[in-house]
């Protein structure tokens, strides 16, 4: 709240200092603002930057980690009964001083004796130092605002080249802006890398990737029995090739020849109805293709191949069918099929483009040799757009590794290595879900393993997309 | 050198008669393969759609009975209203209403409480507690019946299948049918979908929570991320010297643009969640994770959209004298915003139906409420979808499919408008 005043009274501060820079800017050339550098607003713009710019920039600083700063000063001097704890206990225990002291839900723990005035003492202090962050903040906010009017109001004459100046801070805007992107992959390497070191220590990283049993189930207490899980990603990745693969069969051929008949048979107005239809396909959430995978595709599935069943049953496929019977609603290939369902606009498209992209004179010369349609398609246009072909099928796998509801929704939670798609598998993202979505504790490697499974995924996604752009690019300078 | 191998004109023609014929027919057979492509792929869309449709839009009738209660003064006290049982008081009325009388044991008052939902005791409590004067006197409530008695009401629990094997028997089935045909009960549009937020009850379960908090997450997405991909892509297309940073940059972009989103997830979850402390299941850590993810395309719309703008605009522009940031600011971003204002509604529609970073970051709880705030606890559309597919009661069925429709009207407006956008302002140099 407080800092809502702030800012709202440091904006008010910035447009009084515009208005009075810029009067100042016109006042100094005897009222006449056409022998200033610059026109008379960026005058005033200046000088609203310099107030306004630094002191927003610390006040949000502040909001953002004076939790942070809080917590960390909070437990500079934990009291001998505090350190007598363990480090989760520590942890509740600060947690609790400070839910004390901001008015919050401290957890039901019973603090007696020493504790009890530990505690009361460290919510004290919590609450202190929570003003005096808060209002730290501010005031240093207000002080950097000053020293920006010291800065540049003085400046301000028609000489002053204001708008380049201004300019200049619009230039680190742009700059900062750009930067975010960078930053959001290293955020992304930094917190996936460290969580999965730590991951790491406590499984070996080969046990992880070669290992053929996954079972993340950590005891509650340390004696029980079978107690350690066992973090083997094996069945994960098999299982997520599984999938993959039956979406790429689904998605591949339907996708490819779609693309070919809109890009080279279809009439203007079909070609005007239909890419649009399918776009619908491609904007539909991916959890309305779970909800349609696990309460459609995955009964009708299964009641189809238990009818296969119970004709083969008795037959000479007795084998076949008793299995047949006891199908699941959860088999790799519902999964699969809508999976590819939804990556079928995906290919298209990208297909498209790129048979467009093959220069019409390929087909001239094709087609007045007497060629057919179909020979020209086959023979010509289709070897000359192949890398970019590859190269979008590429990026649908890509997708389809990635993808996670379709997957949580309508594939099992059971790791299985097996390449039956009438078995039911799980892959790395609804493992990730699975793990993430309990109680999450940060330093057990059941939690942690999720990340190791997300960086997995991070590197052989980006390795698929950094190919896949490639051959596009090189495919693309070829024509161009 | 025989005679055969010199080919008459007439073979000749009948050879490559034949060749023609086997080339057209295979022509026409790839021919009809793209076809049959296309009709797969609009069937596979005309399926899903009507699936949903036909699952979800009863939900959008509702099943209300309305009962006369005798607020007895002999079992509510007056001092504490609260303490009782207003179910068993409504279910009685019910019974006396239906000519029968309750057994000791409660048995009937039982199987009636299973038929009515449990929010017409809620809203006997609520009145008596405002107004302790009711008490003594009879007053008629009105409130959805249990959602096993609306499908029943549907035609979805059937008389035929054997009392066994479904929800309710053949007398609390012989009750409804009374109720109905006394006009008790009466049917209707479902309001209360919509002005409700979730809820354990299906029949009292509705979705104005997830719409709340899902217009929440996209506000603070849309703030984050459109200002900063604008202003991103700018600096890339009109600005940025083309160096070795800038080329970092770019494929830097590119390639998080095809980031699986469930990998957001886990970033919002390690650096917001847990090193910035943002709160868990809150509109703000959700919209800066989505903001994160919708920022990539962002830029490359505004790319695109800023590459269309002909160099000549920017020429005569710096030709009379403006400066780079004046021409860029003055004339090309204002003539590149429809691009760009398309783009970024797609990609905001492509973010309002995200679930998989949502889960990472704890949005999965049960919220029974409007969120209060940009850092309280709430849910959004695409993730309610999630919770009450797992449901096990099978009234949550319908709703999911119902909740489905209500995003995808979201969605669809948001495509329109986009679509809009280009229509009306897209200029052709």
């Amino acid at each position: 709240m407080l800092i809502w005043i702030a800012l709202t009274a440091l904006l008010l501060f910035s447009a009084a200092t515009y208005m009075a820079a810029r009067r100042k800017a016109v006042a100094a050339t005897g009222g006449k603002p056409v022998l200033l550098h610059s026109l008379p607003g960026y005058y005033g713009s200046y000088a609203a930057l310099w107030v306004g710019a630094p002191a927003a920039l610390l006040i949000l600083l502040f909001a953002m980690f004076g939790g942070r700063m809080e917590e960390a000063l909070l437990r500079a001097d934990p009291p001998a009964a505090v350190q007598a704890l363990t480090a989760p206990q520590q942890d509740v225990f600060f947690d609790d001083a400070r839910a004390i002291a901001h008015g919050g839900q401290p957890s039901e723990t019973i603090y007696e004796g020493d504790l009890k005035t530990a505690l009361d003492a460290k919510a004290a202090k919590a609450a202190h130092l929570q003003n005096l962050i808060q209002y730290g903040s501010v005031a240093l906010g207000a002080l950097l605002a000053l020293a920006g009017i010291m800065i540049a109001y003085p400046r301000i004459g028609p000489q002053f080249r204001a708008r380049n100046k201004v300019e200049g801070w619009i230039a680190g805007l742009f700059i900062a802006c750009s930067v975010t992107a960078i930053l959001t992959t290293a955020g992304i390497v930094a917190s996936l890398v460290w969580e999965s070191w730590r991951f790491f220590q406590a499984v070996p990283i080969h046990e992880f990737l070669f290992g053929m049993e996954w079972n993340p189930q950590i005891a509650m207490r340390a004696d029980q029995y079978a107690g350690t899980g066992a973090f083997g990603a094996v069945p994960l990745f098999v299982g997520t090739f599984l999938i993959m693969m039956i979406a790429m069969l689904v998605a591949a051929p339907i996708g490819l020849y779609s693309a070919i008949y809109l890009s080279e048979y279809a009439s203007p107005l079909t070609r005007s109805v239909v890419k649009p239809l399918l776009e619908i396909l491609a904007g539909v959430p991916t959890v309305v293709y779970g909800f349609f995978a696990a309460l459609t595709v995955g009964p009708i599935f299964r009641s189809f191949f238990n009818w296969i069943g119970a004709q083969l049953v008795g037959g000479s496929f007795d084998g076949l069918g008793q299995y047949l019977m006891q199908v699941q609603n959860q088999m790799a290939l519902v999964a699969g099929a809508v999976m590819g369902i939804m990556l079928i606009p995906f290919v298209s498209s990208l297909s498209d483009d790129i048979i467009n992209a093959v220069p019409q004179s390929l087909r001239d010369g094709s087609l007045a040799m007497g060629a057919t349609r179909s020979e020209t398609v086959k023979k010509v246009v289709l070897p000359a757009a192949l890398p970019g072909i590859m190269a979008a099928l590429l990026l649908a796998v890509s997708r389809a590794v990635g993808e996670t509801m379709i997957v949580t929704m309508a594939a099992g939670l059971q790791a299985k290595t097996t390449l039956n798609p009438l078995d039911t598998v799980t892959t790395v993202t609804v493992q990730i879900v699975t793990l993430l979505t309990g109680d999450q504790e940060f330093d057990s490697p059941k939690t942690l393993s999720a990340f190791g499974l997300g960086l997995t995924l991070f590197v052989v996604t980006l390795m698929l997309n950094i190919i896949a752009l490639r051959i596009v690019q090189k495919y693309r300078e070829q024509y161009d | 050198m025989t005679d055969a191998a010199i080919p008459t004109a007439a073979s000749l023609r009948q050879t490559v008669e034949a060749r023609l014929k086997k080339r057209h027919a295979q022509e026409m057979r790839f021919r009809l393969y793209g076809r049959m492509a296309i009709i797969v792929a609009l069937c596979f869309l005309a399926l899903l759609l009507g699936r949903i449709v036909t699952q979800g839009y009863s939900t959008f009738v509702d099943y209300r009975i309305a009962v006369p209660v005798y607020l007895d003064p002999a079992r509510i006290d007056k001092a504490d209203p609260t303490g009782a049982n207003y179910d068993m008081l409504v279910a009685q009325s019910i019974l006396t209403k239906l000519g029968e009388q309750d057994d000791d044991l409660g048995e009937k008052s039982g199987k009636v409480m299973e038929i009515m939902s449990n929010d017409l005791g809620f809203q006997l409590l609520k009145m008596v507690r405002e107004d302790p004067s009711l008490i003594g006197k009879t007053i008629t409530v009105t409130g959805p019946v249990k959602s096993d008695a609306a499908l029943y009401f549907k035609g979805q629990i059937k008389r035929s299948t054997p009392q066994d094997s479904r929800k309710l028997d053949d007398q609390q089935l012989d009750w409804m049918d009374k109720l109905k045909a006394s006009g008790a009960v009466t049917s209707g549009f479902n309001v209360s979908f919509l002005t409700n937020s979730d809820s354990t009850e299906p029949e009292q379960a509705g979705v104005l929570g997830a719409i709340v908090g899902s217009a929440m997450m996209l506000l603070v997405t849309a703030v984050l991320a459109v200002p900063i991909g604008v202003l991103a892509a700018t600096y890339l297309e009109e600005f940025a010297p083309k160096n070795r940073w800038t080329d970092i940059i770019e494929v830097n972009i590119n390639n998080l643009a095809a980031v699986p989103s469930i990998v957001y997830g886990l970033l919002g979850l390690a650096v917001f969640s847990n090193w910035l402390a943002v709160p868990r299941s809150s509109p703000l850590l959700g919209g800066l994770v989505l903001a994160l993810m919708a920022l990539p395309t962002i830029i490359i719309a505004t790319r695109s959209a800023l590459k269309a703008v002909p160099p000549s605009i920017r020429e005569a522009a710096l030709g009379v004298g403006a400066s780079r940031t004046q021409t860029v600011f003055h004339h090309v971003l204002p003539l590149a915003m429809p691009g760009v204002m398309t783009g970024a509604i797609l990609s905001l529609a492509h973010a309002l139906g995200e679930t998989a970073p949502l889960l990472m970051i704890g949005m999965i709880s049960f919220v029974p409420g409007v969120p209060e705030g940009f850092t309280g606890a709430a849910t959004v559309l695409p993730v309610q979808v999630f919770i009450w597919e797992n449901a096990s009661e099978r009234g949550f069925h319908e709703r999911t499919a119902a909740a489905i429709i209500v995003l995808l009207v979201f969605m669809i407006i948001m495509n329109l408008a986009a679509i809009l956008v280009r229509r009306r302002f897209e200029r052709r140099w």
